[in-house]
């Protein structure tokens, strides 16, 4: 069976910027996929690549083993496309829309018929389906948005950043409508800096840097592979610098911690990655006890996504963050992905 | 595909018809691309035309502006002629039969020259994206849909000026001759459209289109026969004025309206290289469309692949 999305070699350049430049995935039938990585990280490049809004400059794209490259209008088919941001025509009633989307994926009248109404009742649109989508809120934007992208029952969904901006009540409504989908078969792909999201969805993920893919597989079997467990650490709510140094040499000398990095954002906080035993936390605090330092707060927990990030950058994915925010160049980026190919 | 999975809320929704339709897209084979003349590429074009006759509905200032506006050029520059020699308008009788051309075209180019506007505000907003990840017949669909309205609406522009030179005692043409004007008007705009719609996918934003539009618009008018006839201006002009596709699509209408045994024959305009006919001008409009249309679909192919 042809995988449901098969990516291999993408390369894709935008002028100097290579926002893409060896990315390969496969999605097998009815899996949440998720793509993670901080902003720029090539993320929105590769699915428009997939999505056909852009060219890319080398590698394969299959979806449902149809080329998209070769023959992007039956590929298009069998593709849904959510974009970050909801464009709407504000002018326009949101069956209206509907009735339009029907329209371009020529679904025969007596099917749209049937299907926009149940469109609007798996959305929970209700008597708003008959307003302007000007007067909508954003959740009921991104509910329309999906109603959009599912009307002609995609194979494939792809999402990019399904809930940045929403509110926390509406984020879990979509997050349990993907759930809702994927259980009836659909494949989807999501994007997402948010680690929690892909954590929560996401029965395998990519993590993808500087239009790389440094990781991928399960979110479990990517933290197992770098093992060992997080204990997070505060001798007090804010340690001063020269007992947050004798903490750390006390605790790197106990045979059961690997690492010990002072976090200095967090207040002199103590960062550990110690092996996986129950008795770690015991450890650590009679070790503390015994060099007569106080405990304020202390948690053990099994590596995050953002762990393997770390590993595999040397970094944290709030770093990338805010390093990709100082050295992005937003204007560019958007009239360049406005510019399709 | 298969599903074990037991029936949710999303597959409560599945239904016959959408399952038959869809194995019908699985049954499609890459060597049946659907044309330009497929059912599939009429009901995309229907589908876009509509939203535009929506947005018009509900914003309809734009129609009062657009019947307004050409009826203040008729009114204004009428009067800012009112007082020219005899004879200056050639064989016209009055100033508003030799305006009454000029506006008609004007308008309908004014209006497609527009055309890609609204285009690129879908593109800056994201919105076109739902028309390029859609499985479309054909992206000219996205071309035709803006000239259709174009067309309706500077047909509407043009049914007002005709009726009100009329009123001011420009008479008019025989049927025929109105239908050929309706021919002229629709052939430009179809033509201008296509050229505005492809700088709104090659500009970088609506700035850009909106510069353009600028330097184009009036020079366009004045380097035409528009508001003088051609004797009137300096060689130079003259050779500008008749490489202007306007001036193909003015001095035809010009001369239905003063002449009621015209014919495909009738020489409408003297060029300095040659004398154009009617049938000629005719030629030469349904070039510069179809020359357009070729042009733009490397456009549309490109960005929109």
């Amino acid at each position: 069976m042809d995988p449901a999305v098969l990516i291999s070699g993408l390369k894709k350049r935008y002028g100097s910027l290579e926002a893409v430049k060896d990315v390969s995935l496969s999605l097998q039938p009815g899996e949440i996929f998720g793509l993670l990585g901080p902003n720029g990280a090539g993320k929105t490049t590769t699915i428009r690549c997939l999505c056909t809004l852009a060219i890319p400059d080398a590698g394969r794209i299959e979806v449902n083993g149809i080329s998209v490259l070769e023959n992007p209008r039956l590929a298009r088919q069998y593709l849904g496309y959510i974009a970050q941001e909801v464009a709407l025509d504000k002018v326009l009633t949101g069956r209206e829309l509907l009735q339009l989307q029907a329209d371009l994926y020529h679904m025969p009248a007596k099917v749209a018929r049937d299907r926009i109404p149940q469109m609007i009742e798996l959305l929970e649109l209700g008597d708003w389906a008959d307003q302007k989508t000007g007067t909508y809120s954003g959740g009921l934007r991104k509910r329309l948005d999906l109603a959009l992208g599912l009307l002609h029952q995609p194979d494939v969904l792809v999402l990019d950043e399904p809930t940045v901006g929403l509110d926390i009540e509406t984020r879990s409504a979509v997050w349990q409508f993907l759930r809702d989908l994927k259980a009836a078969g659909t494949t989807i792909l999501i994007t997402s800096h948010y680690l929690e999201e892909v954590d929560a969805l996401a029965d395998r993920v990519a993590i993808i840097d500087r239009g790389v893919v440094i990781a991928s597989g399960t979110p479990n079997a990517l933290k197992d592979q770098i093992g060992g467990d997080r204990i997070t650490l505060r001798i007090r709510e804010f340690t001063p610098d020269d007992e947050a140094e004798q903490a750390k040499t006390l605790l790197q000398a106990l045979p059961c911690v690997q690492e010990v990095i002072v976090n200095e954002a967090q207040g002199n906080s103590l960062n550990l990655v110690v092996e996986a035993q129950a008795d770690a936390l015991m450890t650590v605090q009679h070790a503390l006890k015994g060099g007569n330092l106080p405990t304020f707060g202390i948690a053990q927990s099994r590596p995050s996504l953002d762990d393997v990030y770390l590993a595999a950058t040397g970094r944290t994915l709030l770093d990338a963050e805010i390093a990709a925010a100082g050295s992005r160049d937003l204007k560019a980026e958007r009239k360049q992905a406005m510019k399709g190919s | 595909m298969t599903t074990t999975a037991t029936p949710n809320r999303s597959t409560a929704i599945d239904n016959a018809d959408l399952q038959a339709w869809k194995a019908a897209i699985a049954a499609q084979t890459p060597t049946q691309p659907p044309g330009l003349f497929s059912p599939a590429f009429v009901q995309e074009t229907i589908a876009m035309t509509r939203r535009l006759f929506i947005q018009l509905q509900r914003r309809p200032s734009t129609l009062m502006a657009g019947v307004i506006q050409p009826l203040m050029w008729l009114i204004l520059f009428g009067a800012l002629f009112q007082n020219v020699p005899q004879g200056l308008f050639g064989d016209s009788k009055t100033d508003g039969q030799f305006l009454g051309a000029g506006i008609i075209v004007f308008t309908a180019f004014g209006g497609a020259l527009n055309a890609g506007l609204p285009v690129m505000f879908d593109r800056e907003f994201g919105f076109l994206n739902r028309f390029l990840v859609a499985p479309l017949a054909s992206r000219y669909s996205i071309v035709l849909a803006s000239a259709l309205f174009i067309a309706a609406m500077s047909l509407v522009q043009t049914a007002a000026i005709v009726a009100v030179s009329a009123f001011l005692g420009a008479g008019l043409p025989d049927p025929f001759g109105l239908a050929l004007v309706a021919l002229i008007v629709l052939t430009l705009v179809l033509g201008e459209t296509a050229l505005s719609l492809g700088l709104s996918f090659a500009l970088p934003g609506h700035i850009e289109l909106i510069a353009v539009i600028f330097v184009t618009n009036l020079p366009l008018l004045f380097a035409s026969t528009a508001l003088v006839p051609l004797s009137f201006m300096p060689g130079w002009l003259q050779v500008v004025a008749s490489l202007n596709p306007l001036s193909y699509a003015i001095e035809p209408i010009r001369y239905l309206y003063l002449h009621p045994d015209w014919g495909f024959g009738s020489v409408v305009m003297q060029a300095p290289f040659a004398d154009i006919t009617l049938g000629g001008a005719l030629g030469i409009l349904l070039a510069f469309c179809g020359g357009a249309l070729v042009l733009v679909q490397p456009l549309l192919r490109r960005r929109m692949a």
